[in-house]
Parts: structure tokens; C-alpha cells; sequence
């Protein structure tokens, strides 16, 4: 059997070395998932017949003296992408048994590279949680301890990675989905530049703040991932026409470094919030590793950091009560069998089949978007949004990136937020800044604290994407914190 | 300066919930005007920042909204597209009696 640990470009060298085969390391992670699956519940489907084709296909290519950097690897997808024929469903009962009749354009570019697709993630439903316990297939277990949270949205797909289930996965980060499980997991995770990915086929929650990226054991993978799915989409028209760089090229030769010391901005709010002295210190070990790497460190100010949760709290659902509309029980998903009106299957439908946090965002929304409110809430947040967005852009005219603590600690209990759905939001007080502001960031892991782990975030001006993965691979070839594993 | 925010009201949750095409009876109702309360408390400190003369950003993305040519570019399948739907029927979706 291969080490279910191995990263990317380890299992490239087997596959191309013949060492192995694409069939065998299918195999290898279905096993795994048919053994591990059951206690910690990150796969909500399995492809099993899918995955065993494209193996298949990949080692036809690969005997024909074909190399691609993710030919044959196996991955996995958060059920927020559509997948052509199979079921997709956001977490969500309301989206119990439904089949996409198309690919998410990251979905399709994937295949298209010849990665292997081992099945679909468990994640909070539509993507609204900080601890996977959202969704409506149940919770998933932190591979680090089980009886913790993964972090969430994408929980399933940082917990398949953490748990050598698979080599890398998708995700997407409205408010720090990705960013936050990859630090509760022990795991790399970037959010992308808004616009650097495509969002089509990738069921909405907030249009305006949604991005795709990668959870991978290195920031190695990750940039393999990211060169993959990035990239001008005609079928999404926020997504960039800027051309995607060589990132994992980039990566090793540091082309993406300026020339001379890089200049790292600590954004004061963020450490001042920060309440526990284990991870103060594992960020501060980490800025010491830095230093080694010629990079200097500045003390910044971020002024509205603390604005950051409500304002987000406010814009996201509001646009998660418009996109959400359109789950009313006619084009898709569930419907309720008691309809006897059009208005009553409309509500009873939705009512039926969202859970309770989904009502709250949707119900949030409506309120701040209603007649009376639209100004003092909508308009207000989208001004704070701006604030933040210029404040970023100032700090990045004195530095070249920032760098924070990912998460406010490290994986709490399950149960322990679950009554108190503002100290879940509080969970992303360090990832929704960049969000509100479109900036590409990036979570890698940097210690451990009570034997759970403990990731440092990286934030970068906007389309920095290869500066990011540059500094986290230079980090990670000095450092072995992402070379960690659960004793699952 | 910080503004004040609008004249605090009792939330009606029944008024909400019809624009939101949802339903919350008894004890859920109160629950939810709990939760949205707590919520709106919690909101409210973003009206700390100044944001005086600010223009509203709707979208962190520099570029203008690009707009495609006007052609066809997809041959959509009604039938692929209706197959996930709850019921439907020659094209067209199903749905209880609108007009009697």
C-alpha cells in the first residue's frame, strides 16, 4: 500500500517511475475511505466506478509515456461543485438525490487534467458554518481528535486531506471556508484573488465574496490545484481574463519574490484580539523561521478589522436570501408533498427542507435588504467594505504581504458553539477581512496546541496568488509542521 | 461620526418570514426573533466605523462587468435541465393551480 501522506509531486514521481499506478492508489484511498469514512464522515459519496475509469484512463496515458502534474492523481470535491450525473447537495436536504446536469468549470478542468475523483465532501449546509456541523448529513470528526470540529464549510474536504483519504481536495471560502477548516486540520488551504477562479457551477451562496481554491498537504499542491482551475471562464462574468502564471514553476525557482528583503506587514488588530499565548507564540516561532528567509517584519494598522464580522454578517446574507430564492420547490430539489397553493410551496418546501442556520442567514437578509432597513444595513456594510478594501490597499502600499493567525484558536468540541450561533460567526473574525476585500490568502500549518493544530494566515494585494505559495512553500521546506500527522 | 443606525422597532417575524418564503410557528417564531435580535445587536457595531462620504462597494473585483457578444453560445438540453425537477411535464414545470 502507498503512504496515504505522500504529497502531489511524491506521487508524481511514482506514477511516472512506474513505481505504482494511478489503479493502485485508487484502490489504496478507496480502502482507506471504505475503513476510515465511517468514524469521521468527510465523504458524503463515493464514486467508486468513476474513479476506477479515469485510474484507468490515467495509466493508459501514463504508459504511453504521458506526464501531467495531476495525471492520476485522487482527489476529492466539496458537494457545493456540480458534477455532471451525480448527486449534488450543498449539505442540504433540500438538495437530497439531485444530479447536476453539468460540471462546475473547476469540476471539468480537474477531469480534464486527469485527476481521479474519489467522490464528494461533507460540508455545512450551502456553506454557512465554522465547524461542519451544519450540514444535514451529519458532523465530521477533526482526524486530531474526533470529539473536535473540523472547521467548516469546506470541513469535509480539509478532514479528507488531514486524514490521508485524499491527496488534495476542493473547497470554496465565502467568509474563510477554506482557510479556517485547513487551519483546525492541519492543512494548507488558499483562498484565491476573487476573479482568479471560475465560479460557474458552483451552487452560490454570497456572489459577491464565493472563490474556489485548493486544500492540499503543501503549498506545493496547492499551487498545482490553483494552476489547474484558475483562469478566464466565459461562463463566469467575474472571473479574470488575466492569464495564470507557471505557479508551481514560480514556487521553485521564487520567481514570484521581489528582489531584496520581503517586507511582511503584522496587522496589530488581529494580534491584540488574539487571545491565547500557545498560538501567539507558534506565530512568533514562525516569524522567527521568517527572518531566516530574508523577510522583515513591520507592525501595521488595520483600523476596522472589528467591522469586518458584521459587515460580512450583513452583505453575505443578504445575497445568500436572493440566491437562495431560487430553491422553491418547482425547477429542483425537494418538494412539499403538502402544496395546495403556489405561495404555500413555496414556503413550505423551503421550510420543510433548510435548516435552522440556513433560515437565520436567509431571514438575517431579508431583514437588512427590506423597505426601511436597506439603507441603514445594506448600504452601511457596503460602505464598510470599502473602508476595509482601502485599508488593505494602504497597508500593501508599505508591505508586501500581511500575516495573522488563521483562527481564533485551535478545533473547539463538537457541541461546544452549537447553541450560540454568534460565537460561530466570531470564528472567522481573522478570514472575512480578506474576503470583504477580494484579497488572495492563504492558511498553512505553524504549530500545535494541546496536540490540535494551529495555522498562519497570509494575505496578499490582490492577484498575489503566486508571492502567497511562495513564501508558504519557502516556509514548509524549513519547517515540517505540514508534514504532521494524525495518528488516525 | 458614527452614526446611529434606524429607530429601533419590534422585529415582526411574521412580516419577515412571508418576504422570505418561510414559516415559523409558536415556539419557533419566538426562537427566531431570539436569534435575529441577537444578530442585529451584533451587527450593529460596524455603524463604529466612519464611513462618512464613503461610495458603497458592492464587489471587490477592479474590473468593469465584461458583457458577452450577443450569440448563441450553448445548446441547452430542456429535458437534461428539467430531469432533476419535482414535476414536470412537455417542457414545462408543474405547479399547484394559480388562476381558478
Amino acid at each position: 500500500m502507498t503512504d496515504p501522506f505522500l504529497e502531489i509531486t511524491e506521487l508524481r514521481a511514482l506514477l511516472d517511475s512506474r513505481k505504482c499506478t494511478a489503479s493502485e492508489l485508487c484502490e489504496d484511498h478507496l480502502d482507506r475511505i471504505a475503513r476510515l469514512n465511517p468514524q469521521v464522515g468527510c465523504f458524503l459519496a463515493v464514486h467508486e466506478d468513476a474513479a476506477r475509469a479515469a485510474a484507468k484512463a490515467a495509466d493508459k496515458r501514463i504508459s504511453h509515456g504521458e506526464s501531467a502534474p495531476l495525471l492520476g492523481i485522487p482527489i476529492a470535491h466539496k458537494d457545493l461543485f456540480c458534477t455532471k450525473g451525480e448527486v449534488t447537495t450543498c449539505g442540504s436536504k433540500i438538495l437530497e438525490g439531485w444530479r447536476a446536469p453539468y460540471d462546475a468549470t473547476v469540476v471539468q478542468r480537474l477531469a480534464d487534467a486527469g485527476a481521479v475523483v474519489l467522490g464528494k465532501c461533507n460540508m455545512d449546509e450551502f456553506a454557512m458554518g465554522s465547524s461542519n456541523e451544519n450540514s444535514a448529513y451529519g458532523p465530521v470528526g477533526n482526524p486530531w481528535d474526533l470529539s473536535c470540529v473540523t472547521g467548516g464549510s469546506s470541513g469535509g474536504s480539509a478532514a479528507s486531506v488531514a486524514a490521508g483519504l485524499t491527496v488534495a481536495s476542493t473547497g470554496t471560502d465565502t467568509g474563510g471556508s477554506i482557510r479556517q477548516p485547513a487551519s483546525l486540520c492541519g492543512v494548507t488551504g488558499i483562498r484565491p484573488t476573487y476573479g482568479r477562479v471560475s465560479r460557474f457551477g458552483m451552487i452560490a451562496f454570497a456572489s459577491s465574496l464565493d472563490q474556489a481554491g485548493p486544500i492540499t498537504r503543501s503549498a506545493l499542491d496547492a499551487a498545482l490545484m490553483l494552476r489547474t482551475i484558475a483562469g478566464f471562464d466565459p461562463k463566469d462574468s467575474t472571473c479574470s481574463e488575466r492569464g495564470v502564471e507557471d505557479l508551481d514553476e514560480m514556487i521553485l525557482e521564487a520567481g514570484a519574490l521581489p528582489e531584496g528583503t520581503l517586507r511582511v506587514g503584522l496587522p496589530r488588530e488581529y494580534f491584540d484580539s488574539l487571545g491565547s499565548a500557545a498560538y501567539e507564540n507558534a506565530l512568533d516561532e514562525a516569524r522567527r523561521g521568517f527572518e531566516r528567509l530574508n523577510v522583515e517584519f513591520v507592525e501595521v494598522s488595520l483600523p476596522s478589522t472589528h467591522a469586518a464580522i458584521p459587515a460580512y454578517y450583513v452583505l453575505a446574507s443578504s445575497e445568500a436570501s436572493s440566491n437562495l430564492s431560487r430553491f422553491d420547490g418547482v425547477r429542483y430539489g425537494h418538494r412539499s408533498p403538502d402544496a395546495p397553493s403556489l405561495a404555500e410551496l413555496y414556503r413550505n418546501s423551503r421550510s420543510e427542507a433548510f435548516g435552522a442556520e440556513v433560515k437565520r442567514r436567509i431571514l438575517t437578509g431579508t431583514y437588512c435588504l427590506s423597505y426601511g432597513y436597506y439603507d441603514a444595513y445594506y448600504k452601511k456594510a457596503m460602505r464598510v467594505r470599502r473602508v476595509i478594501r482601502d485599508e488593505f490597499a494602504r497597508a500593501f502600499g508599505e508591505v508586501d504581504l500581511l500575516m495573522t493567525p488563521s483562527s481564533p484558536g485551535v478545533a473547539f468540541k463538537r457541541g461546544e458553539l452549537a447553541s450560540d450561533h454568534i460565537a460561530m460567526y466570531q470564528q472567522d473574525c481573522f478570514t472575512t477581512p480578506a474576503s470583504l476585500a477580494g484579497q488572495p490568502s492563504l492558511s498553512i500549518p505553524c504549530g500545535f496546541d494541546q496536540g490540535l493544530p494551529l495555522g498562519m494566515q497570509l494575505i496578499g494585494p490582490h492577484f498575489s496568488d503566486a508571492l502567497l505559495l511562495t513564501l508558504a512553500h519557502a516556509y514548509q521546506q524549513v519547517t515540517d509542521w505540514h508534514k504532521q500527522r494524525p495518528s488516525i | 461620526m458614527a452614526d446611529q443606525g434606524p429607530a429601533k422597532k419590534a422585529l415582526d417575524i411574521a412580516y419577515l418570514s412571508r418576504l422570505a418564503a418561510l414559516q415559523f410557528e409558536g415556539a419557533e417564531q419566538d426562537r427566531a426573533r431570539e436569534d435575529l435580535t441577537r444578530i442585529i445587536n451584533m451587527i450593529e457595531a460596524m455603524r463604529a466605523v466612519d464611513t462618512e462620504g464613503i461610495e458603497p462597494l458592492a464587489h471587490p473585483a477592479h474590473a468593469l462587468q465584461r458583457l458577452r457578444r450577443d450569440v448563441i453560445s450553448e445548446n441547452p438540453d430542456p429535458q437534461a435541465l428539467q430531469s432533476g425537477a419535482p414535476s414536470a411535464r412537455e417542457g414545462f414545470y408543474l405547479v399547484p393551480r394559480v388562476v381558478d
